[in-house]
C-alpha cells in the first residue's frame, strides 16, 4: 500500500516510519469471526491458559489471597505448572497462608525459586526458616507490594486470579456467585500490573457482569475452574472471632483506650487489623459508640461482619474494604452502596496519589512480639521461625494518628514484650500505645495520650514495667540462635530493607 | 471495702491461670483445692496455691482458698497452707451445720497464732450444697464473727433435692436462694448465687445474673474469666439510676445544709432509706 498523504516538511517524524494500514483485522483477527471474537478469552483448561499466556521458565507468576485459608488457586496452579515441567519461577502472591504448605515440595523440586509475599506461615514458613530456598524470600507489606510493582522491581508476567464470577470478557468480581470471597482489593492490583491476566472462575455469567471489580480491559484469558476456594475458611486463623477471655479482655481495654485517647469524636475513622483481639475490639467499641452517640466516618481494612454490622446500624457511614474477612462482610459489600471495594494501591501504597491509610484516625494492630522501643514483629515466632504476615501493619502504623498494638503479655511461657524483637516489621516510632492483659504502655513520644489514659484511670504502666512483669511470670527466655545465612528480607513499605530473617539453628 | 460481686474460681492445679487470673479483676479470686483438683494433684496444687497467694499482682484482690472438707485427708493441710500464705478468706465446701464452722474456726484460731497472724484476720465463707445446709443457713451464717458470706452451690444441692437445673426462671432453686438470702441479710453478711456451668452460653448466664441481682444477691461464684466482666456490667447501675441517685444525694445535702429534716424530690419524700439506696447505687457505679 502506498503512502496517501505527503509528509509536511515541518514535522519531525516522517510518516514513513509509521506502520502502514494492513486491513481492518490485521491486529484483531478475531473480530472477523463472530463467534471467536466473543469467546476468544475462554480456555478449555488451565493447561491451555498457561500455554496461551506465554509463561516461560524463570518468569514471575502472581496470586491474590482473598480466600485466605480457603484458597485453592495457588496449590492448583503451581501443581499444574510442576506437572508441565516449569522451573525457576518467581512466586509473587499478595500473601501465603497455612493452606499453602504444598508449595514446600514445589520449591524443593525447583518449580519455584523465588518468593515475594506479605506472609509465610505453616510448613512453608518453617521450611524457609530452615533454609529451603537458595534466594531469600522477600517479605513486603500490602502497600509496599504495590510500590514494588510500580518501581519495576517486581514484574508480574502472568497473574492467576481466582474470582467468584466473571463474564466471557473478564468483567469479574468476588462479591457475587456461590464461592464469594468479597473484595478483590489485592487482585485488582495484579490485574493492573501483570503482563498477562488469567482469571479462574467457577461461574461464567452473562455479559456484561457488574460490578466489575476487575474490568474486561485488564483480562487476557479465562478458565472455568469449579473449586477456587472455600469461603467458609476465610474467617479462620488470623481473622477468626474469639471467645478467649484474655483476648476479650485485651479487646475491651483497647476499646477503652480509643474512647479516652482524644480521638473518639464524631466522624472519627478507624481500622482493625487481623488478629482476634483486634477484630473483637469492634464489638466493644459498638457499645461505647451507641452510648456516647459517636459515629465513625469510615472503617478501613480487612472487613469483618462485626464492622458491617456497625455500618448497618448506622454507626459507621462508609466501609472501605480491601479484603473481606467473612461472608457477612462479603454480603455487605454486595448490598450496601457505602461499602466500597478498594485496591491495595488505594489502601496503603505509600507512593500512591492517595492512600486511605493516610486518612485513618485510630488503628488497632496485633503483634507477635513488641520490644521496649515499641518495635513490632508480626512475622517470626518466639522460636525465630517465620509464621506470620507483614500485612498492612507498617502501612497503617506509619499513617494513622493513633496506633494501638494489642497482645497478651505472655504467650505460653514466652514474654511478648521483649528487650529487642527478633524481626522488625514496624518501627517503634510508628507505635503509640501497647494494650496487654496486664496493663497499657504508652510510647513516651505521646505524653498527651498517656495523660488522657491516666485521667481515665486506665491501668497505664511503662513498657519496661510490663516487660519486668512478663519476665517475672515466665523467667528470661533463652536467646534464639540463628545461622549466618539470610532466609528472608523484610522490606519496609517504601521498598527499603528494614530487617532480615536468618536461618534458625536447630 | 470493695464490693463483693464476683468470686472467680481458679483451679489450684493450673499454674497459668494461677499466675494470671488477676488480670480479669474479679472482686474475689477463689483458688480451688477441692473439686477442681484430682486426688493425685492435691499436694502439688497446694504448693502452687501457696505460691500464688504471695504474688504482688493479687494485692488488690480478695484472695480466698477453697479447702477440702476437714474430714478429708487434705482439709487441714490445705487450711494451714492458706493461712500461712496469708489468704484473706477460707471457703468451706459442703457446709451442712454451724458445728462445721465452729470446728473450722478453732483450727483457724490456732494456725493464725502459730504463724503470727492477728487472730480473727482470716475470714470465712461457707458454701451450702445440701438440703440440710439450706435449712441451717441462718445458724451457719451466724456461727462466727469471721463469717463474711454464704454461697449457694447448685449442683450438689439439686442432686440432694432429687432434681436438676431447668434453665429459664429456675423454680428448683427458688427456695434455696430465698433461704440463703434471708440468712445472709439477717446475719448482715454477703450472699453469693450459684455458678453458671455452661461457659459458652453468655445469654443464659446473664439471664441467671438478672435473677440473682433482682433477688438481692451480692454476686455470683464464677467459673470462667469471661463471666467477670459480664457480671460486673450487669450489676453496674444504669445511667438513669445513677443520675437519680446523684439528684437524691444533692437534695439531701442541700436539706442538711439548710437545716431541714425531710425533703422531697420530684414529689417523693427523701428519707434515710432512700438516701442509703442512692449511696449504694453510687458505690456500685464506682466499683464498676
Amino acid at each position: 500500500m502506498r503512502t496517501v498523504i505527503e509528509p509536511p516538511s515541518t514535522q519531525d517524524s516522517p510518516v514513513s516510519i509509521l506502520p502502514e494500514f494492513g486491513g481492518a483485522y490485521k491486529n484483531t483477527p478475531y473480530l472477523a469471526d463472530r463467534e471467536k471474537k466473543l469467546h476468544r478469552k475462554l480456555c478449555s483448561s488451565l493447561e491451555e491458559a498457561i500455554q496461551r499466556s506465554g509463561l516461560q521458565d524463570g518468569m514471575t507468576i502472581s496470586f491474590h489471597h482473598g480466600f485466605r485459608e480457603g484458597d485453592k488457586v495457588i496449590n492448583t496452579v503451581v501443581g499444574t505448572l510442576a506437572k508441565l515441567g516449569f522451573k525457576n519461577l518467581t512466586l509473587a502472591s499478595s500473601s501465603l497462608l497455612n493452606c499453602h504448605d504444598p508449595l514446600v515440595e514445589h520449591i524443593a523440586s525447583g518449580v519455584i525459586n523465588r518468593i515475594y509475599s506479605s506472609g509465610l506461615r505453616g510448613k512453608l514458613g518453617e521450611a524457609i526458616s530452615n533454609g529451603l530456598m537458595k534466594v531469600p524470600a522477600q517479605i513486603h507489606s500490602h502497600g509496599g507490594r504495590v510500590h514494588l510493582l510500580q518501581s519495576g522491581e517486581l514484574k508480574i508476567d502472568v497473574a492467576f486470579l481466582g474470582v467468584s464470577c466473571c463474564d466471557e470478557f473478564g468483567n469479574a468480581n468476588g462479591s457475587r456467585g456461590k464461592l464469594s470471597c468479597g473484595s478483590l482489593g489485592y487482585a485488582k492490583v495484579d490485574a493492573q500490573y501483570a503482563r498477562n491476566v488469567v482469571l479462574l472462575t467457577p461461574e461464567i455469567v452473562p455479559f456484561p457482569n457488574y460490578p466489575a471489580s476487575i474490568s474486561q480491559d485488564r483480562v487476557d484469558l479465562i478458565v472455568q475452574m469449579d473449586d477456587i476456594g472455600d469461603p467458609s475458611l476465610i474467617g479462620v486463623g488470623a481473622a477468626r472471632a474469639t471467645r478467649n477471655p484474655r483476648e476479650l479482655l485485651i479487646a475491651r481495654r483497647a476499646a477503652d483506650v480509643i474512647v479516652h485517647s482524644g480521638y473518639f469524636k464524631e466522624g472519627f475513622s478507624m481500622q482493625t487489623g487481623s488478629g482476634t483481639a483486634s477484630t473483637a475490639a469492634t464489638r466493644f467499641l459498638e457499645e461505647r459508640m451507641s452510648a456516647q452517640k459517636v459515629t465513625a466516618s469510615f472503617v478501613l481494612g480487612g472487613i469483618t461482619g462485626a464492622i458491617a454490622d456497625l455500618h448497618e446500624k448506622g454507626l459507621v457511614r462508609a466501609v472501605v474494604d480491601v479484603q473481606s474477612f467473612d461472608s457477612d462482610a462479603a454480603k455487605s459489600l454486595r448490598t450496601s452502596e457505602a461499602h466500597l471495594e478498594i485496591s491495595a494501591n488505594e489502601y496503603a501504597n505509600p507512593t500512591s496519589k492517595g492512600a486511605y491509610v493516610d486518612h485513618v484516625d485510630v488503628v488497632i494492630l496485633s503483634a507477635l512480639e513488641i520490644d521496649v522501643d515499641f518495635n513490632v514483629n508480626v512475622i517470626t515466632g518466639s522460636d525465630g521461625v517465620i509464621r506470620g504476615a507483614s500485612g498492612g501493619h507498617c502501612d497503617v502504623a506509619a499513617a494513622a494518628n493513633l496506633v494501638i498494638v494489642v497482645a497478651p503479655l505472655v504467650r505460653g511461657r514466652i514474654p511478648t514484650v521483649a528487650r529487642r524483637v527478633a524481626t522488625v516489621i514496624t518501627p517503634g516510632e510508628s507505635i503509640d500505645v501497647l494494650v496487654t492483659d496486664h496493663g497499657i504502655a504508652v510510647n513516651p513520644k505521646r505524653p498527651e495520650v498517656e495523660q488522657r489514659l491516666r485521667d481515665a484511670h486506665l491501668p497505664v504502666m511503662t513498657i519496661q514495667e510490663l516487660r519486668q512483669r512478663a519476665v517475672a511470670l515466665t523467667g528470661e527466655p533463652e536467646p534464639l540462635e540463628f545461622t549466618e545465612r539470610i532466609v528472608g528480607v523484610v522490606r519496609y513499605r517504601d521498598g527499603s530493607v528494614i530487617d532480615i530473617v536468618r536461618q534458625v539453628k536447630n | 471495702m470493695n464490693a463483693r460481686r464476683s468470686m472467680l474460681f481458679v483451679p489450684g492445679d493450673n499454674p497459668a491461670m494461677l499466675s494470671t487470673a488477676f488480670v480479669y479483676q474479679p472482686d474475689s479470686v477463689m483458688f480451688d483445692l477441692e473439686d477442681a483438683v484430682s486426688a493425685r494433684e492435691k499436694d502439688s496444687a497446694r504448693l502452687l496455691v501457696f505460691h500464688a497467694l504471695s504474688l504482688p499482682a493479687y494485692r488488690d484482690i480478695e484472695k480466698v482458698v477453697r479447702i477440702n472438707r476437714l474430714d478429708s485427708e487434705y482439709g487441714l493441710k490445705d487450711l494451714e497452707a492458706a493461712i500461712r500464705g496469708r489468704a484473706d478468706g477460707i471457703r468451706l465446701p459442703k457446709t451442712d451445720s454451724a458445728d462445721e464452722i465452729h470446728e473450722l474456726e478453732s483450727h483457724v484460731d490456732r494456725l493464725e497464732k502459730e504463724c503470727g497472724r492477728p487472730v480473727g484476720e482470716t475470714k470465712l465463707i461457707a458454701a451450702i450444697e445440701s438440703a440440710s445446709g439450706v435449712v441451717n443457713a441462718l445458724s451457719i451464717a451466724t456461727a462466727s464473727p469471721r463469717m463474711i458470706a454464704i454461697a449457694l452451690a447448685g449442683f450438689d444441692y439439686l442432686v440432694d433435692m432429687q432434681t436438676s437445673r431447668s434453665g429459664g426462671s429456675e423454680p428448683e432453686l427458688f427456695y434455696a436462694r430465698a433461704a440463703l438470702l434471708h440468712a445472709a441479710r439477717a446475719a448482715r453478711i454477703d450472699a453469693f448465687d450459684v455458678a453458671y456451668g455452661n461457659v459458652d452460653d453468655d445469654e443464659g448466664f446473664l439471664r441467671e445474673v438478672q435473677i440473682a441481682k433482682q433477688l438481692g444477691f451480692n454476686g455470683k461464684s464464677l467459673i470462667h474469666p469471661r463471666q467477670v466482666y459480664l457480671l460486673h456490667r450487669a450489676y453496674a447501675p444504669t445511667e438513669k439510676e445513677l443520675e437519680h441517685a446523684k439528684k437524691v444525694l444533692a437534695a439531701a445535702d442541700a436539706a442538711h445544709r439548710n437545716g431541714k429534716g425531710v425533703v422531697s424530690l420530684d414529689g417523693k419524700m427523701i428519707d434515710p432509706p432512700v438516701i442509703r439506696e442512692a449511696e449504694e447505687v453510687l458505690r456500685r457505679a464506682d466499683v464498676a
